[in-house]
């Protein structure tokens, strides 16, 4: 790592499981020996609505909260909520998105919201379909989120190892879930 | 040891840590997890746990085990505090027997709140408590189990007070060993009468009180040697130096560290007793003093007192460059420091793009997909005439203000759907529907119910009975027939409540049969006297998660 922390900003909707990719990255952070620090918030706000967590390690953290325009990456499992988180990036920052789109009453349609994306979006950017390609290969759209921290990890677009992060997934995920998150995580690679 | 721990998991792990043997709590974010920790673990740890009816009632459970001898902790949100305040004020001036400690989480910027932003500070104030505040898991752990050192040792209840971003904080946080008991040696209390102690009539209340006083000097003088309130750095720079405490500290040590700036830092651990001397030995060679806090102004007037004494020419900054609405964060506390130390900071260069200018629409959060609330806000919007009045309260169906019902025309407290109908129904000849939730209606619904059969007014109240508290991650509660170290128990039900408040217009129905519903609702609209409909049908996500606990 070359800078002296790694600032995370996950976003997505609630219920599709950014705690558990949170705690992941923590637990491999922590394997690999950095500092490391999250935020996040339940409750009923998060119900099916908009959701941002925040993840930062390194030698030594402080806050736990990512600044405005100080993301290295930022991951989103639903492609309106990468937009959402969009005054944390800097012109260097990485985005990872789900091309998924949740939509809902008064929300604008793909098209738009992928044209949105490519105009606002100039610097380095993946829009991978992760909970196709997870449907598709495991029968299951809801690793998808795995997928794309397998993504990120083998592409090095985080500074995180992938045997750190399997480690972190057999430590962090439910026994019954753990082949299938498995399967997810090494099928990015 | 280090382990990756929420705040609210590492107050469990201090709690165990200390020795703790007696838990109580009414569940509310940001404070549930510990509950939920304690529900899991109590047994394995030999620790009683209980989900109390209300926080009152929680903190009168601890109160009394406290008397008995025991090690007590009791956890709840910022709101919960109100409700037990009433046992709060008289708990300090008995004093405790048995070490007790209060959790309370504050939620500054309302992520998981409605009612207000309360500050909790000030019941450190109101009640003499002692109050310590936590800048991290790592603090949250040692310093509830500082908290329990103290209470043992001058027999005082403390309260550590957290923020949402302190509880639901996630870092390494160093483990220590945790005695295990044996189960045989389950540590049972003892209720020793000691009328002096635990009887607060006049005129020995007002003894007590000043036993409270002196026991406060007394904590004081220990807080001016307690390595929790630090200077970060014993520099030689007079021109500006930083007050903070809790999750502000962090954010100052980011901004000074990225910055690179060398200013003088107290972080205070100690809320109250404020360790003055220590205080004012920072301030006293200072020009001028920024003073970083989330929230009301408390620690900033606090030194404007000191200064006084010490410094009456120091300058003393807060609130000018700080808001006192919502929380904090790095960049807030960038410019704070950057309009003294006359410089434009900032820290990174932002794509500088706004969301309003993408134009993105909000997304409310919702119901889950099956959800029974789905049917009974169906059944209301159906049957409902025109103009009726609808209460709200809180738990889930507090989305029945937000799209696509829009159902909501108050909502205030645990409990006020009913409180707050009455006054209404006793003012104007208007409809009006009461929804409350089924551990609400435990909380604090009852004797707002009673007063509505008592003083005669007809509002319709249908609690909204999913088996569960939903809101707050699922936690047993007295009408669903077990207790939160998991055993059985006596099913306490709305419906004979209801009945044995006097109430004669009662229907439980379950909300799928909306046809039924829907007339029930326009039949008990024309009623005079007050009527309630228990809409009974479990949550989904708790139906789920209850079979797939019975298949393991």
């Amino acid at each position: 790592m070359t800078k002296k922390t790694f600032n995370i900003v996950i976003s997505g909707t609630g219920g599709q499981g950014l705690i558990t990719l949170l705690q992941i990255l923590a637990e491999a952070a922590l394997i690999e020996g950095y500092d490391v620090k999250t935020s996040e918030l339940h409750g009923l706000s998060q119900r099916g609505g908009s959701v941002e967590a925040h993840l930062r390690f390194g030698k030594k953290i402080y806050s736990p909260l990512v600044s405005l325009g100080s993301a290295d990456l930022i991951l989103s499992l639903e492609m309106l909520e990468s937009l959402r988180v969009i005054h944390y990036a800097n012109p260097k920052t990485i985005f990872l998105i789900n091309k998924y789109l949740f939509s809902f009453p008064g929300s604008p349609p793909e098209k738009e919201v992928i044209k949105k994306i490519n105009r606002v979006i100039k610097g380095k950017k993946y829009v991978v379909p992760a909970y196709q390609i997870c449907k598709k290969e495991l029968g299951k759209e809801v690793v998808g989120g795995i997928y794309l921290l397998g993504y990120a990890s083998f592409k090095k677009i985080i500074p995180l190892k992938p045997n750190s992060i399997s480690k972190a997934i057999l430590k962090i995920v439910p026994k019954r879930y753990l082949e299938l998150n498995k399967k997810a995580f090494e099928l990015a690679k | 040891m280090k382990k990756i721990l929420l705040g609210n998991e590492a107050i469990v792990q201090g709690a165990l840590e200390a020795g703790v043997d007696f838990v109580s709590t009414y569940p509310g974010t940001p404070a549930s997890e510990i509950g939920n920790t304690f529900a899991r673990i109590a047994k394995k740890h030999n620790i009683y746990f209980e989900f109390s009816t209300n926080e009152k009632v929680a903190l009168e459970a601890a109160v009394g085990a406290s008397f008995s001898g025991l090690k007590c902790l009791v956890a709840m949100k910022h709101f919960g505090l109100n409700v037990a305040s009433d046992a709060l004020l008289p708990f300090c001036y008995t004093g405790t027997k048995g070490p007790t400690v209060i959790i309370v989480a504050d939620d500054p910027s309302c992520w998981s709140s409605g009612q207000s932003e309360q500050n909790s500070r000030a019941y450190a104030y109101l009640a003499h408590i002692p109050m310590l505040e936590p800048s991290d898991a790592q603090e949250a752990k040692d310093f509830t189990k500082l908290a329990f050192k103290i209470s043992e040792k001058f027999k005082i209840p403390v309260i550590v007070r957290t923020t949402t971003r302190v509880a639901h904080q996630r870092m390494p946080v160093q483990l220590s060993e945790i005695r295990k008991q044996k189960i045989e040696n389950r540590k049972k209390g003892r209720f020793v009468k000691d009328v002096k102690r635990f009887v607060t009539m006049p005129p020995r209340v007002l003894e007590m009180k000043e036993e409270l006083l002196k026991k406060i000097e007394k904590i004081r003088e220990f807080a001016e040697k307690s390595p929790i309130s630090k200077l970060s750095r014993d520099r030689a720079s007079t021109k500006l130096g930083i007050i903070t405490s809790g999750v502000s500290y962090l954010y100052v040590k980011e901004v000074l560290e990225e910055l690179k700036l060398d200013l003088p830092v107290l972080k205070l651990g100690f809320f109250y007793p404020l360790p003055e001397k220590k205080v004012k030995n920072f301030i006293k060679n200072l020009k001028q003093v920024l003073i970083i806090e989330e929230l009301e102004p408390y620690l900033e007037k606090e030194v404007k007192i000191l200064a006084k004494e010490v410094n009456c020419n120091l300058k003393v900054y807060g609130k000018d460059f700080l808001p006192q609405i919502g929380e904090l964060k790095t960049e807030i506390v960038t410019q704070a420091i950057g309009r003294l130390i006359n410089k434009k900071l900032k820290i990174e260069n932002s794509l500088k793009i706004e969301n309003w200018k993408l134009k993105i629409p909000k997304r409310f959060p919702r119901l889950c997909p099956d959800c029974p609330y789905w049917f009974v806000f169906s059944a209301i919007k159906k049957a409902a005439p025109k103009g009726t009045i609808f209460g709200g309260d809180i738990g889930c169906y507090m989305l029945a203000g937000f799209p696509p019902h829009n159902i909501q025309d108050y909502l205030f407290c645990m409990g006020s759907s009913i409180g707050i109908g009455h006054g209404i129904k006793k003012s104007s000849k208007q409809k009006l529907i009461a929804l409350i939730g089924d551990s609400t209606f435990f909380h604090a619904g009852i004797p707002a119910l009673i007063n509505t059969v008592y003083n005669k007014s007809n509002p319709l109240i249908i609690v909204m009975d999913n088996r569960i508290t939903a809101m707050t991650g699922h936690q047993p509660y007295p009408g669903m027939g077990e207790t939160g170290m998991g055993e059985a128990t006596q099913e306490i039900k709305i419906e004979d409540i209801v009945k044995a408040c006097g109430v004669k217009n009662l229907k439980v129905i379950d909300p799928i049969n909306v046809k039924e519903l829907q007339s029930t609702i326009k039949r008990f609209l024309k009623k005079k006297e007050v009527s309630v409909i228990v809409a009974r049908r479990i949550c989904v996500l708790w139906e789920r998660r209850r079979k797939r606990r019975k298949k393991t």
